[in-house]
């Protein structure tokens, strides 16, 4: 591409100048900075071939994308609001906190449509901040996989260990906060069978949090932040707080919570009991309950679709624009003749 | 009296300081006294005990005034007693140390160093703040990291250079030198770095000086020593140096006990390589001792068997050590600017952080009762039992903590590793200037040097170059051209063929011939004049004029073997080559120089050799302009030659002579100086012996005091140089170095201005820059040279009159001037004279003078001193933002080398003081196109965007994280890894910036070349200004929007945690930034290729070792997201969208819009093709657009 690059110093450089002592710099195409090289210029064909080509990829790739979250069939129900008693926060919370009162809810599901298995079981909590950085830092991963370090509470302030003294094991705020609303399902007299085997990594699982690793003095404190755990079943095999533990990365967000592996058909009515434990209600965060099933875009969301539509779009648009630009100014590329000092007769 | 002392000798001291067209060494009279004593009594004239009488109590006068001056002031040395010397100071022994560290100050001083750097202080800070645990970011090691790696880069780079010099500093320290054994009186060998201030040592022929030396002895018996200096100022001629007559007759050593020699008293160490100052007591007397009589470390001993010397400056305290200081800083004009943006970018950054610790101390307030119970916040910590706050110290506290957090984390807005990228950049660029094979210069063997390495850049950005015209423009090789005697021209050699007066003068010599190195083309009719044995007046005139030509100079000649054992060249050794190229041309006619010895010279006049006793010598000054020599003659007859400039040597002519002869030779001399000669005027005189005596005395008397001798001597000569005939003028050409034309045009057309400043005369000036088309005949001419201030004003407001009547034709001629356009109706050129400088410069007229000079196309300035070239570049520098460039060669160019932005010294003739003084250096004038339009423009462009790109890269990062951190309760949490976040600007982004700010060409070096226009968008600041860090700023925050929010809404409301966010985040971000640097490569190299993809691959892997980690959260996240569709939906979609904006735009500013350089691109590659193709590439286009 850059043949003739040489020419410039063949008169120099092709002399070896047999002198001792020279400080002449040895020839090569590196030094002199000639090295064969591809030059690209934006060209109107290369542009308007780029925009076209973008946007020949881009618009299929959206309509797929938009019929395969079309194709995914959610159901989404908020349940923190019907499921308590109480009409001011305060009351709400003394509601929840108090260990007496029925925390037992029923609500109803209509399937809008035909759901095929597996249905995945979420439950969504708005306003939650798993990011927030006092508690994404309370961990730790030592202590959750070697059961030699189940002392070593380091970095999981402010629950580190009971009044007593005692190491917490999973110990931080993010074990200590483990949801614990469950919910059971039920079509007519028949229960749906949720299952919540794998809802977790297997990385997690096999490598993150030990086998023969067991909870102890866990929510014994004086503050309960959410669930308990058996301590009889090893944390590898705890898959709630596996998966809670994987932190969520925005403040309203999704955990899986089980499998249904049975079809759905429309307008089958579907009775949930909910036993709506966790508090909320202190930061006016929301709970849903959300029954999915999936694609290979993952759950719905429109937003990709019509992202890659948008772009796609304008892309065609832009092909189009510049086509007009080219042919309404058209311009010889490398025509000395649009230099500054041409474009100028009284110049030099 | 000490007062009065010191102002003495400070004089004394500038006297030393002017460099001399002809410098003989100011001393060393003593034993031209003897020779001439010798002489004297040989031929009957007065005894000279008489005169050494007169001058030894004038001696003594003196030295007792001196001697309160010394006791205070000066270094006081025992000959041989090095224990009993000074104990007031501390001496250094002869060690030196150029290493800056050693072991174990290694550490300390580097950082020290390194820390002077604001930037780096504000990064240390930083880490330092987030060791606190309230705000700990990230953890300990990570947030060291970068700091530690730009640190540790650096440090290594200068270890590495400290120990080459630790390396030479042992080398230079273990050589042998045999120092005098006071005991013994043998001289013993010892290495140098155990001489010591008082020793006596003894150097030996070819050896190296180890320090600064008093000369006692030499091998010569007349106690003349010759020394190459080659190391010290590069001039590779002898010099002469004297050893004192007093000590001369019994050296120390192991005839003579030490302890009965002398003291010697000198100035204190400095670093004036060409003054020395003190005195010396032998035996109760006092003798002056000046910069004759010293032999300075670095020097070499040639053509002279031993010396020995006492020394006196050791180690780092000998001049050499003293002047060896490192390149000069200066500060590029792009890093400046880069401040500006830098602090603009610190402005953002402050604004963030504000932003993020509002909204946090809003969240707090508006949550501020909920916060007890949250599970993700709670306020209180249980475990001790007891109901206390954890991490918690109300909302003020932790609005302040929030934003030093956010000052930790997003503190990459301000890019560290720019720092390191530019110093590695300048160095990639500095190589490719270096082994370019344009920039060698093959007479003088010298690459280009690279001695500056931090304003590569500037030479992009050049407007005006301010150039020496001797040994710059021209070659400084003088070649004698015309002779006019008695006013009559002998110009033949001139016009006549070369085989016409071709003949060398061969002289035999025993068994060898002897042949000047050089021949001159001789004018026939005057080689006929000549050997017409002077019947005629004309002839022996022409006879006179050759012998003063061939004596009054201080040229040594020296007998070299050639390759023919029996022939024997004659080279010319002198300072000046202008006496070079007379003694030559006096050879050629005939009157060869043979021998020089300090009393007499041999001439071999047309084959009759003949001895002239050197009588005295008057060196060249300033002042006076002129230098003389008193020689007898083998006809006993005292004569004086001068030789010196014409306006000098009109003024003392006899009056009665023939005028029409004056009046002949001064119009030859008009016509030389139109040639561009530059010309002499040699002129003589009998001394009658009345005159001789009185001379004699008043000369002894002024050579032996010992202050103000400088001033004396010159009024000594001015005395006995009057009522000359005038013999004639020469006419010496200065030719011009190659290609210098061309390049003037060249820069002509790069919208650079030139200025030539010279010490030559205003013909000689005017008539340089005619050939060298400076000047042009359409050129309106201004000359300024008036002799007061009045007349001065009145002659600029004229020119500012006739600019602004020419500046009506074209509105603003400065400002057409630089862009081209409509300058060519009027161009005017300053002329201007260093006396009327002296009237101008630092004066209200200034300005005035400023207004013209820039509305002219060219100034030239004539006899101009040394520091009033300074003065004309800061001139310009201290009134526009516009870069000035200084070239030169010589002494006097070095103040304004030092002034200019950049300073290029050129390697040449007159010695090293300009390159050691330069940033940049060269063998050519005409290098200085390739160096300006092409590396130049490569350099700022590369630099430019460098900046800009780092500047726009890390900008994208940091709003990234802040979007994100504004969903996280303003927290500074962020989603990708800290590690990721640290090794973000140090690798997965650094190395194709690099590749590219050391290799991306914009333009082949054919078209810069080619189109010299190209070279104004540097002037115009085109490819680094504020608008366009504006619009690459709203590119990066587009960019980091587009980074951000895709995927935020993609994932919204899904299970997505934040590690396999993050890793697509920080994947996302690495490639756009790696993309948009790939659209703006203009060459692709596999290099180029290597180092974008590969850092994008080198990223992958970093992210996948991290999350292989399973004590990191993020363990297996970005195997879980790779694997999912939406993930390489998002990448691609971020990619694009990111893109959009800035390939729209670019693609449609090309088009629209194109720069000269774009047009010129698009030349380089449509050029290439052959016609049959570019056919058929506009066939398809026109097919494309219908």
């Amino acid at each position: 591409m850059n043949n003739s690059a040489a020419s410039t110093s063949s008169g120099s450089g092709d002399v070896p100048a047999p002198r001792r002592n020279s400080n002449r710099p040895k020839y090569s195409r590196f030094t002199q900075q000639e090295l064969p090289a591809c030059k690209p210029i934006l060209t109107p064909r290369w542009v308007i071939t780029v925009f076209t080509l973008i946007g020949v990829i881009f618009v299929p790739i959206g309509v797929a994308a938009l019929m395969a979250s079309n194709k995914v069939v959610e159901i989404v129900y908020r349940y923190d609001a019907v499921c308590i008693h109480g009409n001011t926060k305060d009351e709400k919370v003394a509601y929840i906190q108090n260990a007496n009162t029925s925390k037992t809810c029923i609500i109803t599901l209509t399937v809008p449509k035909d759901m095929d298995q597996p249905i995945y079981v979420y439950y969504q909590l708005d306003n939650f901040y798993q990011n927030h950085r006092r508690y994404v830092k309370s961990r730790n991963d030592a202590q959750l996989k070697d059961s030699d370090k189940a002392n070593d509470t380091s970095g999981c302030d402010p629950e580190k260990t009971t009044p007593d003294g005692s190491p917490i094991l999973p110990c931080g705020l993010i074990a200590w906060s483990l949801f614990n609303d469950t919910y059971s399902f039920s079509i007519g007299n028949q229960n749906l069978t949720v299952n919540k085997v794998g809802i977790s990594w297997k990385s997690d699982r096999d490598h993150k949090f030990g086998d023969n690793v067991f909870p102890r003095n866990f929510q014994n404190g004086t503050m309960k932040g959410g669930a308990s755990l058996n301590e009889s079943i090893p944390l590898s095999q705890q898959e709630d707080l596996i998966v809670w533990m994987r932190t969520a990365a925005l403040p309203t967000f999704r955990k899986p919570y089980g499998k249904i592996e049975q079809n759905l058909r429309v307008n089958e009515t579907i009775t949930v009991i909910i036993q709506n434990y966790y508090n909320t209600y202190s930061f006016s965060g929301k709970k849903k309950l959300v029954l999915s099933t999936s694609s290979w875009l993952g759950g719905k969301n429109d937003f990709t679709g019509i992202a890659y539509l948008t772009i796609g779009g304008l892309c065609f648009f832009l092909a189009t624009a510049f086509t007009v630009v080219y042919l309404v100014k058209p311009r010889k590329l490398g025509d000395p003749s649009y230099l500054s000092w041409n474009r100028n007769p009284s110049g030099h | 009296m000490v007062g009065d002392g010191l102002t003495i000798s400070r004089e004394e001291e500038e006297e030393e300081e002017e460099r001399s067209l002809a410098p003989l060494p100011s001393s060393g009279r003593h034993h031209r006294r003897k020779s001439s004593a010798s002489a004297a009594s040989r031929d009957g004239f007065p005894n000279p005990a008489h005169v050494r009488h007169l001058s030894r109590t004038e001696t003594e006068r003196l030295a007792s005034s001196q001697r309160e001056l010394a006791d205070s002031n000066s270094r006081i040395v025992f000959i041989g007693d090095p224990g009993g010397s000074d104990p007031r100071f501390e001496i250094p022994r002869n060690s030196i140390r150029t290493a800056k560290y050693s072991p174990i100050t290694f550490l300390p001083r580097n950082l020290f160093e390194q820390f002077r750097r604001l930037s780096y202080i504000y990064f240390l800070a930083i880490v330092i703040l987030n060791q606190l645990p309230q705000l700990a970011v990230f953890g300990r090691g990570a947030s060291a990291l970068p700091l530690a790696f730009v640190l540790l880069v650096t440090a290594v780079k200068d270890a590495y250079e400290d120990w080459r010099r630790h390396r030479s500093d042992r080398i230079e320290n273990n050589r042998a030198a045999s120092v005098l054994d006071p005991q013994s009186g043998r001289f013993l060998s010892k290495r140098w770095k155990e001489a010591r201030v008082g020793e006596v040592l003894k150097v030996l022929a070819n050896e190296s000086i180890p320090c600064d030396m008093v000369l006692l002895a030499t091998s010569d018996p007349t106690g003349v020593a010759y020394i190459q200096t080659i190391n010290l100022d590069g001039e590779s001629n002898l010099k002469t140096r004297y050893a004192k007559q007093e000590t001369m007759a019994r050296p120390p050593g192991e005839d003579h006990p030490v302890d009965s020699a002398g003291v010697i008293r000198c100035e204190q160490p400095n670093r004036n390589i060409y003054g020395f100052l003190g005195n010396m007591e032998v035996d109760g007397k006092r003798v002056s001792l000046g910069p004759a009589n010293i032999i300075l470390r670095g020097c070499e001993l040639k053509n002279t068997a031993w010396v020995i010397g006492v020394a006196v400056y050791t180690g780092s305290e000998t001049k050499v050590m003293l002047n060896s200081s490192g390149a000069p800083s200066k500060r590029s004009r792009l890093e400046t600017r880069m401040n500006r943006e830098t602090l603009l970018l610190s402005a953002i950054l402050i604004a963030l952080c504000s932003v993020v610790a509002i909204c946090n101390g809003i969240w707090l307030g508006n949550h501020s009762d909920d916060l007890e119970l949250a599970q993700f916040f709670r306020k209180r910590d249980y475990s001790d039992g007891d109901d206390k706050k954890y991490n918690y110290s109300g909302i003020g506290t932790q609005v302040f903590f929030a934003f030093l957090m956010s000052v930790i984390v997003f503190q990459i807005m301000i890019p560290i590793s720019l720092y390191i990228s530019m110093e590695l950049v300048r160095l990639g660029q500095a190589y490719f200037m270096v082994r370019d094979a344009n920039l060698y210069d093959e007479s003088s063997n010298s690459r280009f040097q690279c001695r500056a390495l931090n304003i590569n850049e500037d030479l992009g950005q050049i407007k005006y170059v301010f150039s020496d015209k001797t040994g710059t423009l021209t070659e400084n090789k003088m070649e004698f051209q015309c002779a006019s005697i008695r006013g009559v021209d002998y110009s033949g050699g001139r016009v006549s063929s070369r085989d016409n007066g071709e003949a060398h003068y061969i002289l035999a010599a025993g068994k060898h011939i002897l042949k000047p190195k050089m021949s001159v083309k001789t004018d026939p009719e005057l080689v006929r004049l000549l050997k017409n044995k002077g019947d005629t007046e004309q002839g022996k005139r022409a006879r006179e004029f050759f012998l003063a030509l061939a004596c009054c100079n201080t040229i040594v000649p020296l007998v070299v073997d050639t390759s023919d054992p029996k022939q024997k060249l004659i080279d010319y050794q002198g300072e000046s080559p202008d006496e070079q190229a007379l003694a030559y041309a006096a050879a050629s006619y005939g009157f060869v120089l043979i021998e020089r010895t300090s009393g007499h010279i041999i001439i071999d006049i047309l084959g009759n050799r003949q001895r002239y006793d050197v009588l005295g010598l008057h060196e060249f000054d300033s002042d006076r302009k002129r230098m003389s020599v008193i020689v007898c003659g083998p006809d006993k007859t005292i004569n004086l030659f001068v030789k010196g400039a014409d306006n000098s040597m009109f003024g003392i002519i006899q009056n009665k002579v023939d005028l029409s002869m004056i009046d002949a030779t001064k119009a030859n001399l008009h016509a030389y100086s139109s040639l561009g000669l530059r010309t002499l005027v040699v002129g003589m005189r009998e001394l009658s012996r009345k005159e001789f005596e009185e001379w004699q005395s008043a000369y002894e008397n002024a050579n032996t005091s010992l202050m103000g001798r400088g001033k004396l001597l010159r009024a000594v000569a001015s005395n006995v140089e009057r009522e000359l005939h005038i013999l004639g003028a020469s006419g010496i050409e200065d030719k011009l170095q190659e290609g210098v034309p061309e390049a003037i045009e060249s820069m002509r057309q790069a919208g650079i201005k030139v200025w030539v400043l010279t010490g030559d005369k205003q013909e000689t000036a005017i008539s340089i820059g005619f050939s060298c088309k400076l000047l042009t005949e359409a050129m309106t001419q201004i000359v300024i040279n008036c002799n007061s201030e009045e007349s001065c004003r009145n002659k600029l407001q004229d020119a500012v009159a006739m600019y602004r009547k020419f500046a009506v034709i074209s509105p603003d001629p400065f400002e057409n001037a630089l862009t081209g356009t409509g300058s060519t109706k009027v161009s005017m050129a300053l002329i201007i004279d260093g006396i009327s400088l002296v009237y101008i410069l630092k004066t209200k007229l200034e300005e005035e003078l400023f207004k013209v000079a820039t509305a002219c196309d060219v100034v030239l300035c004539c006899r101009v001193a040394p520091l009033q070239k300074a003065g004309i570049v800061s001139l310009i520098k201290s009134r526009t933002e516009d870069m000035t460039l200084a070239i030169g060669d010589g002494a006097n160019d070095v103040s304004m080398i030092q002034t200019a932005d950049v300073g290029i010294g050129i390697s040449g003739q007159e010695g090293r003081q300009a390159v050691m003084a330069s940033d940049f250096a060269m063998g050519q004038f005409r290098f200085l196109v390739p160096l300006l339009l092409v590396h130049g423009h490569w350099n700022y462009q590369r630099m430019a965007y460098m900046i800009l790109y780092n500047f726009y890269r890390n900008a994208v990062f940091v709003f990234i994280l802040f979007w994100y951190v504004l969903y996280t309760a303003y927290t500074l949490t962020t989603a990708i890894t800290e590690w990721s976040t640290v090794l973000y600007s140090i690798v997965y982004t650094a190395l194709p910036t690099i590749v590219v700010g050391v290799l991306d060409k914009d333009l082949s070096r054919k078209t810069l070349m080619k189109y010299p226009q190209l070279y104004r968008s540097g002037q115009r600041d085109e490819r680094y200004n504020l608008k366009l860090f504006t619009l690459t700023m709203m590119d990066a925050v587009w960019q980091s929007v587009a980074t951000f929010y895709i995927p935020y809404l993609a994932y919204r409301q899904s299970t997505v945690d934040g590690s396999s966010l993050g890793d697509l985040w920080i994947l996302a971000v690495v490639i756009l930034v790696n993309i948009h640097l790939a659209t703006d490569v203009f060459r692709w190299y596999w290099i180029t290729h290597v180092a974008v993809w590969g850092c994008i691959v080198a990223t992958l892997i970093c992210v996948i070792i991290i999350d292989c980690i399973w004590t990191l959260p993020g363990y297996w996240a970005i195997f879980k997201i790779m694997g999912t569709g939406l993930f390489w939906l998002c990448l691609l979609g971020v990619i694009v969208a990111g893109m959009l904006p800035h390939f729209s735009v670019k693609a449609l500013k090309e088009y629209l819009m194109p720069s000269d350089i774009q047009i010129a691109r698009e030349m380089d590659k449509f050029r290439r093709m052959n016609a049959a193709t570019m056919e058929i590439q506009m066939n398809r286009f026109s097919t494309l657009q219908l």
